[in-house]
């Protein structure tokens, strides 16, 4: 990886550029909430000083701009028998500004779903790949995150520039060939000795900061082991299955394929949307089985794909400990406190 | 105004994704919903509920090019409507027809029951795992099916009676609700007539006209004298037979990796990419429909 030092002014000079011709969407000032905090979200923004670069963290993820919650994926010409499919993949280049670690791992624990395994998604290839990310160290963690318990706290790949604030000045990470041409728009210097220090002092800072008293090391066996477990009853008779954990979370991307078709039956469109595994139909088939009838059994299934599922498959959680479904529950169910009732009982 | 720091990415030059699309090829990019455009031949009434409809694809390179192996599956499209897994039912060596029977469940399945030959539909796949057909060479083939699992298990019935030499004995046990269910009924004495097959019908519930046996599949089963160490099993039917019938041949002593079931969920995409057939860590899409039974005793819910 290739290092760089950036004052902050020629930061505002490349998003400036940036803004001049393309979308940029960063975390933007929406409200106050009820407990007088700022909430922020991923929207896009018209000048730099919308952006809200010292933001805690958005309500919703940035998996939006890549899994749309609606996706047109091919539209339909009917004519009496016969038809014709369009597909259509094109979007715009844009650019993602201030995102933060957990969400750039989130990114490419989609990477591995959506494009490194079985049937790589065009759709998602195109958003991705026009897509240029900068993302950025925060100096202290949001409340109630445990990135640090899944190791996303830190982030190698996934992003064009990763910026982490030393002062007057930012410590640039270039994770591509676009990230490079882009520095080189603005003075971007070599780094000293005292960046390197000031970088990895600020890195310090963070882990320590970030540092919980859980970890997830034994959860893909446990999770086995507890399969019947009491607790699954008690979390899930408070879960009210409104999916809102999966809207708010970087890396579900389960979903449900639709179709529409004009009133005059010439015209029709496949189109897919996000769906939610706690949804009482996820799993519900044609003639009236329901594989997963119980809240119960869908809030543990949540947690055995995020902590077992994808583990066996990819031997890192899916999860990314942003706590985003924590905080949007509305029933008081966190992982945290699931987790540590499912590692009490085997105390 | 700067110049574009950004420049557009399109999938469609990208080289992969103009080859001739593949669905067995599952590591290239393809454009994953574009469908092949099948015409609806012929339709065989066979009962109240379920139809059978003989599809061609339409386009003559595409027709060839499509192969299947039996207990695979494919995606039928309405289009406007959606979209639904089915099993195929026919024989993977008559290129360029596939069969696949339907019972009237939802809006598509309704749909498709007023359809009239001639109708063009799409069709992605084929998709799945598949029963290890060549692997069962040279040993005797116990064929379970209840109700509607005939139709996927007729495809290796197909291949077992096709490719007869290859096998030893060949058992085919078949139980439905009742007589107005039975399915396929104008192939039994063809497939009964066939040296060294065995084929036994049950029902739940008899009539006066029934002749035959009354109860439930596993009452065939275990009267059937089985050489465990040189038989396969393959089972096809709701997930509450997979236990009776695979305990039991268990208990005679085939071992569980030479068990075969067919399991079904809900599917969205058959890419491993809804997550809607998602058995604990696995895909049923992707990893199944056909698994053997000791992956199956390793899924947590999956019967």
């Amino acid at each position: 990886m290739l290092f760089f030092a950036l004052e902050k002014t020629e930061f505002r000079v490349l998003v400036e550029h940036l803004l001049a011709r393309h979308e940029v969407v960063g975390p933007k000032f929406v409200a106050t909430n009820a407990a007088g905090k700022a909430v922020h979200q991923f929207l896009p923004v018209t000048a730099f000083d919308e952006l809200a670069l010292d933001y805690e963290t958005t309500e919703y993820s940035a998996k939006t701009y890549f899994l749309p919650f609606k996706e047109t994926l091919s539209s339909y010409t009917l004519d009496g028998n016969d038809w014709s499919q369009e597909i259509n993949y094109r979007v715009q280049p844009r650019a993602l500004v201030g995102v933060h670690a957990c969400d750039i791992n989130a990114l490419v624990k989609l990477d591995k779903v959506l494009l490194k395994d079985n049937f790589p998604s065009p759709y998602y290839l195109s958003r991705r790949k026009n897509t240029f990310i900068v993302g950025i160290d925060h100096d202290t963690p949001c409340a109630g995150g445990f990135c640090r318990a899944v190791g996303a706290d830190t982030v190698t790949r996934g992003f064009d520039l990763y910026l982490t604030d030393i002062g007057t000045r930012y410590f640039v990470a270039v994770g591509s060939d676009r990230g490079m041409a882009a520095l080189e728009r603005v003075s971007a210097r070599k780094v000293t000795d005292d960046d390197t220090h000031a970088y990895l002092a600020a890195k310090k800072r963070f882990a320590d900061a970030a540092e919980v008293d859980f970890s997830v090391q034994d959860l893909p066996n446990l999770l086995d082991i507890e399969f019947e477990s009491p607790i699954w009853k008690k979390w899930g008779e408070q879960c009210l299955s409104c999916g809102s954990c999966a809207m708010v979370c970087p890396t579900c991307y389960c979903y449900g394929v639709h179709e529409r078709i004009s009133m005059d039956f010439k015209i029709a469109s496949k189109f897919k949307q996000l769906h939610s595994c706690n949804l009482l139909d996820f799993a519900l088939v044609a003639g009236g089985h329901n594989f997963r009838p119980t809240a119960e059994s869908r809030l543990k299934y949540r947690y055995y794909h995020q902590h077992r599922g994808f583990s066996e498959a990819y031997d890192e959680p899916k999860c990314v400990g942003c706590n985003r479904c924590g905080r949007a529950c509305l029933a008081g169910i966190n992982p945290p406190a699931v987790i540590r009732d499912l590692q009490e009982e085997t105390r | 105004m700067t110049s574009a720091l950004l420049f557009p990415y399109e999938v469609k030059r990208e080289a992969e994704i103009n080859e001739p699309l593949d669905f067995n090829n599952k590591a290239s990019l393809k454009h994953t919903d574009r469908v092949f455009k099948a015409e609806i031949t012929n339709i065989i009434r066979l009962t109240d509920m379920e139809k059978l409809f003989h599809l061609r694809i339409v386009d003559e390179r595409e027709r060839f090019r499509f192969s299947f192996q039996p207990g695979q599956f494919v995606m039928l499209e309405v289009p406007g409507f959606g979209e639904v897994p089915l099993g195929i039912s026919s024989s993977n060596s008559n290129k360029g027809l596939l069969e696949l029977c339907i019972r009237k469940a939802g809006t598509v399945t309704n749909i498709l029951h007023r359809a009239r030959p001639g109708t063009r539909v799409g069709l992605r796949g084929p998709f799945g795992t598949s029963f290890p057909m060549a692997r069962m060479k040279g040993h005797d083939v116990l064929l379970i099916a209840g109700g509607l699992g005939l139709s996927p298990l007729r495809s290796p019935i197909f291949y077992v009676t096709e490719n007869r030499s290859d096998f030893g004995d060949v058992h085919i046990l078949y139980g439905t609700k009742e007589r107005t269910q039975l399915l396929f009924d104008y192939q039994y004495e063809q497939w009964r007539r066939i040296d060294g097959v065995n084929l036994e019908i049950i029902l739940e519930k008899g009539d006066a006209e029934w002749q035959g046996e009354v109860g439930l599949v596993t009452k065939l089963l275990d009267r059937i004298a089985i050489k465990p160490d040189n038989t396969y099993a393959v089972v096809c039917g709701p997930p509450v037979m997979f236990k009776f019938v695979c305990d039991m041949l268990t208990k005679k002593g085939v071992p569980m990796q030479r068990q075969f079931v067919s399991l079904e969920r809900r599917m969205h995409c058959g890419m491993g990419k809804c997550c809607r057939c998602n058995v604990g860590a696995t895909y049923t899409c992707v990893d199944g429909p056909v698994f053997d039974y000791w992956t199956v005793q390793n899924l947590k819910e999956a019967i």
